[in-house]
């Protein structure tokens, strides 16, 4: 049977708030690209709803440029939580810690799970304030919507985990060289998932592949909420759906790709 | 048909190898290694560079897997069930660090915590003493000397009191007079703990003291195994060092079997 210890989990989540605390340029970088990224496309999105405005344009055009700062901050949402995962990883290796820790008792899912509370920790540090800010800049308030913002982030988080999952087997396999893309593996998904445009725009085959995408759901839902006041339930639960396969078949290649550096004596190398 | 038996897991070796391969693709690290480390001895493992001496460490501490053969430590199969035995080892080596911000203090008390251990404060009070750590404890790792990084590397690889201790080159880049105080806590420890120690070292005079039992190591296979004096004698040398210079030019011929 499988041991998880919450203390082991707990030494590594006070190694990261160790890190944080001892470094304020790390705490400025949380908050920095998040607040730069919504105050230019808060501008922007007032430009647009000013235009809508003089063009005496009320359609639904108008009501999804509306929608922008939201479908940023969500991005960001998802994003943040990726980088959060990812780069508490890589800050074992950049330091070179991780042999430490692979030759200590710390079994690899209750390293995941410190991953996991920090990319949250990480998260809050860097968004929440980021969601006054957009209130206070432009009146734009996430929080009102409620309990859909809560399955949004739910399916946001999750997506984010399993791709860091991923990312973190593939450094510990393939060594530093995996490592950009920590910064670059989401940015893929970011046409397909339809952040700021309706699923409707794509091209039909390309649908196919964007419905496959749990953010996808995410971004039309927040549409649906926004523009047309509707919590779109089955499309947060398709969402939960394909989030859970990828959270497993991620698990599943975050252990593999650990077994497979040990047989080829990657996490050796990175000792050294 | 399921055979029954059972394993002597108190009089086990600390360390016990049968046949142990390490292949990558077509190069061979490892080669059949057969070796048993006694409970409290000191044994150095000696080759030269690409003898295979830090894959055979990568498989006992279970970082590597073999490919055939058997590794036990503790009396637990380090392919299989590593995590078994882990919380009862730790290890030491210059090409690992600890983070460089956290203060050592702080570095230790992660590891006290990811060890399990109890009291961790009065083992890290402890360890603060026996390594004479006091004036650098709230420093930032990264800001130590590399002798001072030394003795971190070390509190921590004994912060869980661990029966098995592997040590790779521990007073490598060290001056002399604080290798000799290191070589010192190590004895200490053996002593007070009755921990089994193996050892991979360049420094033959380091070998000489503190190990029981040398392993030496070429081309990935075992090539000769005994107490320091008993090889220097058998190779007809004046210390361990001519003997090792000899095995890794391939020049040795033992005088008697």
């Amino acid at each position: 049977m499988m041991e998880f210890s919450f203390s082991r989990t707990g030494a590594m989540v006070r190694r990261y708030i160790y890190l944080l605390r001892s470094s304020w340029p790390r705490l400025l970088e949380l908050i920095y690209w998040p607040a730069v990224q919504m105050i230019t496309w808060g501008f922007l999105q007032s430009f647009i709803a000013g235009q809508s405005g003089a063009a005496g344009m009320t359609g639904r055009l108008a009501l999804v440029g509306g929608t922008l700062i939201g479908a940023l901050l969500l991005w960001d949402t998802m994003f943040r939580c990726q980088l959060g995962f990812s780069i508490s990883f890589l800050e074992e290796m950049w330091s070179r810690n991780i042999g430490n820790l692979l030759m200590s008792p710390l079994r690899p899912l209750e390293f995941v799970a410190a991953l996991m509370t920090m990319s949250i920790i990480r998260l809050i540090i860097g968004i929440v304030p980021v969601t006054f800010l957009a209130l206070w800049f432009f009146g734009y308030n996430l929080w009102s919507l409620g309990f859909a913002l809560v399955a949004f982030f739910i399916n946001l988080v999750m997506t984010s985990w399993a791709i860091g999952l991923v990312v973190a087997g593939l450094v510990l396999r393939n060594g530093m060289g995996a490592e950009a893309l920590a910064w670059s593996i989401l940015f893929f998904f970011m046409p397909f998932t339809c952040v700021y445009y309706p699923v409707s725009v794509l091209p039909g085959w390309l649908q196919d592949f964007a419905w496959c995408l749990p953010p996808t759901y995410v971004f039309e839902g927040l549409r649906a909420a926004t523009v047309d006041h509707v919590f779109r339930a089955d499309l947060m639960l398709e969402a939960l759906a394909i989030n859970l396969v990828a959270m497993a078949a991620a698990t599943w290649a975050f252990l593999r790709l650990i077994d497979s550096a040990r047989n080829s004596g990657a996490l050796l190398q990175m000792g050294e | 048909m399921i055979r029954v038996m059972f394993v002597d897991r108190q009089n086990a070796p600390a360390i016990s190898a049968r046949n142990l391969t390490k292949r990558f693709g077509v190069v061979t690290a490892v080669s059949d290694l057969t070796f048993d480390i006694a409970v409290g001895s000191v044994t150095g493992l000696l080759g030269g560079n690409g003898a295979g001496k830090t894959t055979t460490i990568g498989m006992i501490v279970g970082l590597v897997l073999p490919s055939s053969g058997e590794i036990k430590v503790l009396g637990v199969d380090m392919a299989r069930n590593r995590y078994e035995a882990l919380g009862r080892m730790n290890f030491e080596s210059p090409y690992v660090d600890m983070p460089h911000r956290l203060t050592v203090r702080q570095n230790l008390r992660v590891f006290a915590q990811l060890y399990d251990v109890e009291d961790a404060d009065v083992r890290i009070a402890q360890l603060t003493q026996d390594f004479a750590m006091g004036e650098f404890m709230d420093r930032p790792a990264g800001k130590l000397s590399a002798g001072q990084k030394t003795r971190v590397a070390l509190a921590k690889a004994l912060i869980n009191d661990p029966q098995v201790l592997l040590l790779d080159e521990p007073t490598a880049s060290l001056d002399p007079d604080t290798a000799d105080w290191i070589r010192s806590r190590l004895e200490d420890y053996r002593r007070k703990r009755g921990a089994t120690i193996l050892l991979a070292s360049h420094n033959m005079s380091e070998v000489e003291r503190l190990c029981d039992r040398v392993l030496m190591l070429k081309g990935g296979a075992l090539v000769d195994d005994g107490a320091p004096g008993a090889l220097v004698e058998r190779y007809g040398r004046a210390n361990l060092e001519e003997v090792f210079l000899d095995v890794a030019r391939g020049q040795a011929k033992a005088i008697s079997a």
